[in-house]
């Protein structure tokens, strides 16, 4: 997918004005921290297994290499196909020839957020594929102009019901529907066509299982089993490198986080564990099994300070619970990931001078911290990339000199302290109808839309050195 | 016990009461109070900023200074995380210094934590009555586990209402330099806090970290409501037994709800000179010694209007 990361400031503007996304974002997500919170508190021990979900990934991650190899031997002993991409792009040409390989013409697809990386159904389009997407977020999003997602779990978020009902009566050329249940049998009743017609089925994987060369797939809708398991011929997967985890017992102990963690849920609606294709005597399950590893700038985490990043489940609690994305949405961060983990990931791998908003645009408050099942520690990585941004010199010179005058005066104490009483003076005398400043130079981010509260009275310092001393 | 008071580089500046605050309930807890003279700010900018080598700069400035102390005490969750938990952080590579800083970040607290987990203060000295709500403040939330704490000691004004607002837990979208930076999406954030706060009813929010009550205040007044009180936690538990600070939120008048009681009429709060109390004010600073900040506010408009003055 391109980057869009750059147009941040304008997007965040446009969608702070969008009185319809800020009535959406607000209930969503009151919806999700209310779900996790509840999901949560009915595990026994949810930190315990916290833990032992973090240090499970953690020793996966520590041995990628080896779990993947071991992977691709027992898929490959089971009948699939294990492929490596080393980028996005590479993996869409994989993907591109598996079709032409078996012929295909129509592809279904399950929600995958690699495949967005990978703007795979550009390629297969290009390639005169015909793609359709069937989870129901994502085939409204198809349906209009081919949409971006704005959340990884749940794509189209940021539409109200009202707006995907016009757009269903656009589109679907048929009477307009308002209720939910109504409008999702539209949806299936055009797409079950497809269903029956595809030649080849897309997936993403939540995770790959070394020890039985499985892709396991969390889905609510089931519409994932359409495309990987009953009609078609080829199933491919696609999914990053990152995912892989040793045994069944510790995809146990993940998925007892993934779905209370992004939607509240004790487990998602459906959950598949795919092991190579259909097998002589086997009743279901297609012809062609491929999957396709994507490195994706992954492998330049590994071993480096942003490794942790790498634990990442994918479930969204970060950025459900972020006080940014609520209120811009998924659009504004410009990539594929949005939140707190996508601006951890989107500079990390399109490019730290693609993406220099998102490190910066934090509050810094923690709760990405808090709420992430596997402790992934957000903040801190953001800050970090600040660092980066710094050392290569990419931020604004007027913010480099700022910052270079304050640490010169704070590392002096005795130009600090006059400084200081100089500027609560000068701050007191514009502030001293009501305490209140209207506007201030190199500060107008802050006083377009506040007032900066003037200074009290004459500094702390002064008062006590007069007391004390 | 010797304490040595952080005073964190906003609060000497921006409201010196909340200092003044924390040194009457220090001494009120036993303690001797002691300012170091020479601090200046515990590096978090530049440690935001990505400028980790002045937060180290800082970081070891402080140590210096408050080395000496048996405990270090600052009025502000967001600083006092910045020493405690990522001060350690920045010396990883310096196993000589670390184990200093990591003695002296074990035994700095911010302020509610050390009133109430390490003297376990039982009585609060001065007054102090109303109905408050309070926020928490995100790295004292977060990085202090600060939480608890405040609301007990609150707990401890028997004059005190304490009304939980929804999501007080919810950041208020200061983030330092953030609010400055994307000054729309902060204001958005804080447009919510401010809702949740007057949906509590109380007519004050309390919160222990200056730079959230700086943006909460400042979008309150830039709104229009000039009533809302905004006070340091520290405000609340000291009372009046700082000279001349409120002994109630009603008596907290905020100085833009002073500054339009004592303006003529309906006078917009605006444009120059719009009350004898605010020329007064100036021409005193005026007549000061240029170097030395004045108490610039008006006067009070009455008896209510309790003013924490100079001692």
């Amino acid at each position: 997918m391109q980057v869009q990361s750059m147009h941040f400031k304008a997007r965040a503007g446009q969608k702070l004005a969008d009185v319809r996304l800020q009535q959406n974002l607000k209930i969503l997500s009151q919806r999700w921290t209310v779900g996790r919170s509840n999901a949560i508190a009915e595990l026994d021990d949810f930190e315990a297994t916290r833990d032992e979900a973090v240090e499970r990934r953690n020793r996966a991650l520590a041995n990628l290499d080896a779990w993947l190899e071991r992977f691709e031997q027992e898929a490959t002993a089971r009948g699939a196909t294990v492929l490596w991409a080393e980028t996005p792009e590479e993996a869409s040409r994989l993907v591109v020839a598996i079709a032409r390989k078996h012929e295909v013409r129509k592809v279904t697809k399950s929600k995958s957020m690699v495949s967005e990386e990978m703007a795979l159904n550009r390629h297969l389009e290009a390639a005169g594929v015909q793609v359709v997407e069937t989870d129901l977020g994502e085939y409204i999003l198809q349906i209009n102009d081919n949409e971006p997602p704005s959340h990884i779990v749940a794509p189209v978020v940021h539409k109200s019901k009202d707006e995907v009902s016009d757009l269903f009566a656009r589109v679907h050329q048929r009477p307009r529907l308002t209720d939910i249940p109504q409008m999702t049998r539209e949806a299936r009743e055009f797409l079950r066509p497809h269903f029956l017609s595809a030649d080849m089925g897309v997936s993403g994987g939540n995770f790959l299982v070394a020890e039985t060369g499985s892709v396991a797939v969390f889905t609510n809708e089931g519409n994932e089993g359409m495309c990987t398991v009953l009609p078609p011929k080829v199933h491919v997967a696609v999914t990053g490198i990152e995912k892989v985890l040793p045994t069944l017992e510790d995809l146990a102990t993940v998925a007892r986080l993934l779905p209370r963690s992004a939607t509240g849920q004790s487990i998602s609606n459906y959950f598949s564990l795919l092991t190579g294709p259909r097998a002589p005597g086997e009743q279901d399950g297609p012809e062609h099994m491929y999957v396709v590893l994507v490195d994706g700038g992954r492998s330049g985490l590994l071993g480096g300070e942003f490794q942790d990043m790498l634990r990442c489940i994918r479930c969204g609690a970060c950025m459900n619970h972020c006080p940014v994305y609520q209120k811009i949405g998924g659009h504004t961060y410009g990539w594929v990931y949005p939140g707190p983990m996508g601006s951890v990931l989107t500079p990390s791998y399109v490019g730290i001078e693609n993406a220099l908003d998102l490190p910066q645009a934090a509050t810094m408050c923690g709760e990405c911290h808090v709420v992430c099942p596997m402790k992934i520690p957000l903040p801190d990585l953001l800050r970090k990339l600040r660092e980066k941004q710094m050392e290569r010199g990419l931020r604004p010179w007027r913010e480099r000199a700022g910052l270079a005058a304050w640490a010169f005066a704070a590392k002096r104490p005795a130009l600090y302290r006059p400084l200081a009483r100089l500027g609560g003076w000068v701050l007191g005398r514009i502030g001293r109808d009501g305490g209140r400043i209207r506007s201030l130079p190199m500060a107008g981010g802050w006083t377009q839309t506040r007032d900066l509260p003037a200074p009290s009275g004459p500094t702390f310092k002064e008062r006590w050195a007069k007391q004390r001393h | 016990m010797r304490v040595g008071l952080f005073i964190t580089c906003l609060v000497d500046v921006m409201r010196p009461e909340i200092a003044e605050a924390a040194v009457a309930l220090l001494e009120a807890a036993g303690c001797s109070v002691e300012v170091p003279m020479a601090q200046t700010c515990c590096g978090q900018p530049g440690y935001n900023a990505g400028d980790t080598a002045s937060a180290r700069a800082l970081a070891r400035k402080f140590l210096a200074e408050f080395e000496r102390f048996d405990h270090v005490v600052v009025p502000s969750g967001s600083c006092g995380g910045m020493i405690r938990t990522h001060y350690p952080a920045l010396f990883a590579d310096d196993p000589d210094l670390r184990t200093r800083i990591d003695a002296v970040a074990a035994k700095t607290w911010e302020l509610t934590a050390f009133l109430h987990d390490v003297v376990g203060i039982r009585s609060l000295p001065g007054r102090f009555e109303g109905e408050l709500t309070y926020h928490d403040s995100c790295s004292g939330l977060r990085e202090l586990g600060v939480q608890k704490q405040p609301r007990a000691l609150i707990g401890l004004r028997p004059g005190v209402t304490l009304v939980e607002m929804k999501d007080a837990r919810a950041c208020c979208g200061f983030g330092g330099t953030f609010a400055v930076k994307y000054g729309d999406i902060s204001t958005a954030i804080v447009d919510e806090k401010i809702d949740r706060i007057k949906a509590s009813g109380a007519p004050c929010v309390v919160l222990g970290d200056l730079g959230c009550m700086l943006n909460i205040e400042g979008r309150l007044r830039r709104n229009g409501d000039l009533e809302t009180r905004v006070l340091h936690v520290a405000q609340v538990l000291a009372g009046d037994a700082v000279p001349g600070a409120p002994a109630s939120v009603e008596a907290a008048v905020p100085a833009a709800a002073r500054a339009a009681a004592a303006a003529p009429g309906p006078a917009p709060a605006t444009g120059p000179a719009t009350a004898a109390g605010t020329e007064t004010a100036a021409g005193r600073a005026g007549t000061a010694d240029a170097a030395t900040p004045t108490d610039t506010r008006p006067p009070p408009e009455s008896a209510a209007a309790a003013i924490p003055k100079e001692r």
